[in-house]
């Protein structure tokens, strides 16, 4: 059930993404997401597209894994598409009762959906590739410049991190405490809005509890392992550039300039 | 009535690479008022099996009759199922949510569309079948000891009242006194009640006391389905299969590969006091 | 003095109404004394609420003496300039796996200790890699501790604190979430480590059959230590130990119970060998 969501979670290969810096990656994605609002015609996607797709392929993350991980978001693309397509005004391409579909809604919804898509692909592709705690240590030495306005970075860091490691944790416990009340009679499907939401307090309730006596727990062990927040911390995994994460950049650069040439001359 | 599984496969995460082989051909008769054992260790698909029992997990081949009714069957009444057959989840003290002890076992019957007077009268019995004093029935559950918490969390599936009762690992994490308690209790409830009880465990040493029948689980198929004297005799293959048998039973073998005319399916420790005073009175 | 030594100790729950006045108190750990040598593996035994966690949580400064004092290699653990010390040479390891590991991948788990001790790099990279082979994961050093069983996610624990290089380390029921075959995992793992790497161990438990190898093993009830000796004299006492909410191993049982019907037996028979061995003898005599 709920364990079926992947989206996000690291995937053990070995590859060249794999190796590179985090930081490399958290500029690339952020780059890559803007890149995907500066193009704005097919020439641009088809770009995007091959970019994306090169790198899930240097990836070595099964593709199918990847979409596998997407199921929860197709939902909200649907609504995204489905707005864009019938409330755009423009020239009416087809019409039933009262909801019409303009020439102008088909191309932003396409558009859209497009945008959306690679944007979360490509995110993926950033998450399944770093470990969290890499992902953590990228963002944190990324962010240090903010430490100069009392910015508490290492303490957002860490807190990210953990969130990571217990989300699958909290969502196989939410399915074990979903099914023991089931079994109690419980139902968690029929009924309307307010119905559904009374029937959550049972599934809410232990659920929250747990979260708080591993917050508690965890806490205690973090201290017991002379953890005393990021002052004197030295590093098992420091960062460092190395010549890939140089070419990297440099391809980074390279993809991002096409992007903005695109833009301005076709 | 019975339960009856014929030839249940079951598959985690089916069309993906990733796919787990968890239930594998088995074909199980449990008829009325048996005490069963289902013994396997971590991951040999013993809590995946009990969840097929009141229809949580659907298997992915074969089929699953209760009563003689397959419970799959278009129509078929799941929540009534579940209150026949109450399944209480390891670590159930997880499941507690109520302000107290009494709401809490009331959530089961209630769900079962009974009035709250009624509801009320099987809380109140479900609580005095496990044994807790009524001091604690206006307590928040939160504040009861670990054994108290799960005296009630089971009380809440007792109020159902099932016909058949499964506990999985029901004394996970208790001390010694506080897992014999909680099965005595559960044998005396078998014992007045005469419901079927399924007690899912890792341990043989625990259960060998009180069963009837012992289902070892291995790698998703039954292993052995048998009474339990004739199942610890295979105490090497259980070996194999990261289980083993009770102590007594490695110590009548000792006994009797040493030479004393000592037989050696003694399941319980009064069983092998008796067998061993005997060669010498 | 020993490595850990607690005189008097004593530690109360004080609980409070929602206005925060004073309810009522508990006694959780009533005026203990304990002195473990360096190298020992000593057991401490008692039923859920005994005050065996509470008596745990003292030695690696995560709780307070509410009366008399707890010394670790000879620093007070009130003193807090040696709090960090203390902490480094009392290693914990705690009862539920999942809630204890706080990396993402397991090597980066083993190496959070000495990141927090502020140890150079290499050094860390060594320190993981020697504690991941002491018990026996070393292979696993790149997995998620997700896809690991109960028994391995309670070695890596381990492993982060012999990564710190503790003198000593404490576990607090670590096998009780655990199946029997990562019961067994756990119990061998920590005795390697008492025997090869010399490390004191201080085991909490309520499974007498960890304890057979210790040298020395407490009782607890009501906060009290209520035995203590060798598990040999420990589990000599079938009737009192049944009083204080524990069990012995079935061989043990037998023994006793064999002794009961008339049947000469020694006190405190640990083993099948042992047991074998003396009806043998009786059954030769006869």
């Amino acid at each position: 059930m709920l364990r079926d969501i992947t989206l996000g979670q690291y995937y053990q290969t070995d590859s060249v993404i794999h190796k590179l810096d985090p930081r490399v990656k958290l500029i690339a994605t952020i780059c890559f997401i803007i890149s995907l609002f500066v193009v704005k015609n097919w020439v641009g996607y088809v770009l995007a597209a091959v970019f994306l797709a090169v790198m899930i392929k240097l990836s070595n993350v099964p593709f199918r894994y990847m979409i596998k991980g997407m199921k929860a978001i197709i939902f909200i693309l649907l609504i995204t598409v489905v707005f864009n397509l019938f409330l755009t005004p423009g020239e009416v391409l087809w019409s039933v009762w009262k909801l019409k579909i303009t020439k102008e809604g088909l191309h932003t919804a396409v558009m859209m959906a497009v945008r959306l898509s690679f944007l979360i692909i490509g995110s993926s592709v950033m998450t399944l590739t770093t470990t969290p705690n890499s992902l953590t240590d990228g963002m944190e030495k990324l962010m240090k410049p903010l430490k100069v306005f009392r910015v508490p970075v290492h303490e957002v860091a860490m807190m990210m991190s953990i969130a990571l490691r217990f989300i699958p944790i909290l969502l196989e416990e939410t399915d074990k405490i979903m099914k023991a009340q089931i079994a109690r009679g419980a139902d968690f499907e029929s009924g309307n809005l307010i119905k559904k939401a009374k029937a959550m307090v049972p599934l809410l309730v232990p659920l929250f509890i747990s979260a708080f006596r591993r917050a508690n727990d965890l806490a205690m062990a973090m201290e017991a392992r002379c953890y005393r927040g990021g002052e004197n911390r030295t590093k098992m995994k420091p960062l460092k550039y190395a010549g890939r994460d140089r070419i990297a950049y440099g391809v980074l650069t390279a993809y991002f300039a096409m992007c903005v040439v695109i833009r301005i001359y076709l | 009535m019975s339960i009856i599984l014929d030839h249940v496969d079951y598959v985690y995460g089916e069309d993906t690479t990733l796919a787990v082989h968890a239930l594998n051909d088995v074909n199980l008769v449990i008829p009325d008022g048996q005490f069963i054992g289902l013994i396997g260790h971590t991951g040999s698909g013993k809590s995946t099996l009990v969840q097929h029992l009141n229809g949580l997990i659907k298997p992915t081949g074969g089929s699953i009759y209760f009563n003689g009714e397959d419970i799959h069957a278009e129509g078929y009444d799941k929540k009534k199922l579940r209150s026949k057959v109450g399944l209480v989840f390891q670590y159930p003290e997880h499941q507690l949510f109520e302000i107290d002890v009494f709401k809490d076992v009331c959530f089961g019957p209630k769900n079962l569309g009974l009035t709250q007077k009624e509801a009320e009268l099987r809380a109140y019995a479900a609580l005095k079948q496990v044994g807790l004093e009524d001091e604690y029935f206006y307590q928040s559950p939160f504040d009861l000891s670990g054994g108290q918490k799960r005296r009630v969390a089971i009380a809440g599936v007792l109020a159902m009242k099932p016909d058949v009762l499964v506990l999985d690992e029901p004394t996970a994490g208790l001390d010694p006194k506080g897992r014999d308690e909680i099965l005595d209790q559960v044998a005396k409830l078998k014992e007045e009640t005469g419901i079927t009880v399924i007690l899912v465990s890792h341990s043989m040493e625990d259960v060998a006391k009180y069963v009837d029948r012992i289902i070892v689980m291995n790698q998703g198929s039954v292993l052995y389905d048998d009474v339990p004297k004739e199942v610890f005799k295979h105490y090497r293959e259980l070996e194999d299969v990261g289980l083993a048998a009770p102590q007594v039973t490695y110590i009548m073998q000792a006994l009797h590969k040493s030479g004393m005319p000592v037989a050696t399916d003694a399941t319980t420790i009064e069983q092998a006091a008796q067998e061993i005073l005997q060669i010498f009175f | 003095m020993g490595i850990i030594k607690t005189d008097k100790l004593v530690f109360e729950y004080i609980r409070r109404d929602e206005e925060g006045n004073v309810e009522g108190i508990t006694r959780a750990v009533d005026e203990v004394d304990l002195d473990v040598k360096q190298g020992d593996f000593v057991a401490i035994l008692g039923h859920n609420g005994s005050g065996k966690s509470t008596l745990a949580k003292h030695i690696n400064a995560i709780l307070y003496p509410t009366e008399g004092a707890v010394w670790v290699d000879g620093m007070d653990t009130r003193d807090e300039k040696d709090l960090w010390n203390i902490r480094q040479e009392a290693g914990m390891v705690f009862q539920n796996p999942d809630n204890q590991i706080i990396g993402q991948v397991v090597e980066e788990d083993v190496g959070f200790g000495p990141e927090n001790m502020g140890v150079p790099t290499e050094e860390i990279w060594e320190r993981v890699e020697e504690s991941l082979k002491a018990v026996g994961m070393y292979a696993y050093r790149k997995f998620s501790p997700n896809k690991l069983s109960g028994g391995q996610k309670q070695r890596v624990s381990i492993a982060g604190v012999i990564a710190m290089h503790p003198k000593c380390i404490i576990l607090d029921e670590p096998t009780a979430m655990l199946d029997p075959n990562g019961r067994k995992e756990v119990v061998r793992a920590v005795r390697a480590l008492n025997d090869v790497e010399g490390i004191t161990v201080v085991l909490i438990t309520h499974y007498m059959e960890e304890i057979i190898h210790a040298d020395k093993v407490f009782v607890m009830d009501k906060g009290k230590v209520a035995m203590e000796g060798t598990p040999r004299e420990i589990f000599s006492q079938v009737k009192r130990l049944k009083e204080l909410r524990l069990d012995v191993p079935q061989v043990t049982l037998l023994a006793y119970e064999l002794q009961r019907k008339g049947i000469e037996l020694p006190d405190g028979i640990l083993t099948v060998e042992e047991l074998t061995q003396h009806l043998l003898q009786k059954y030769h005599m006869k």
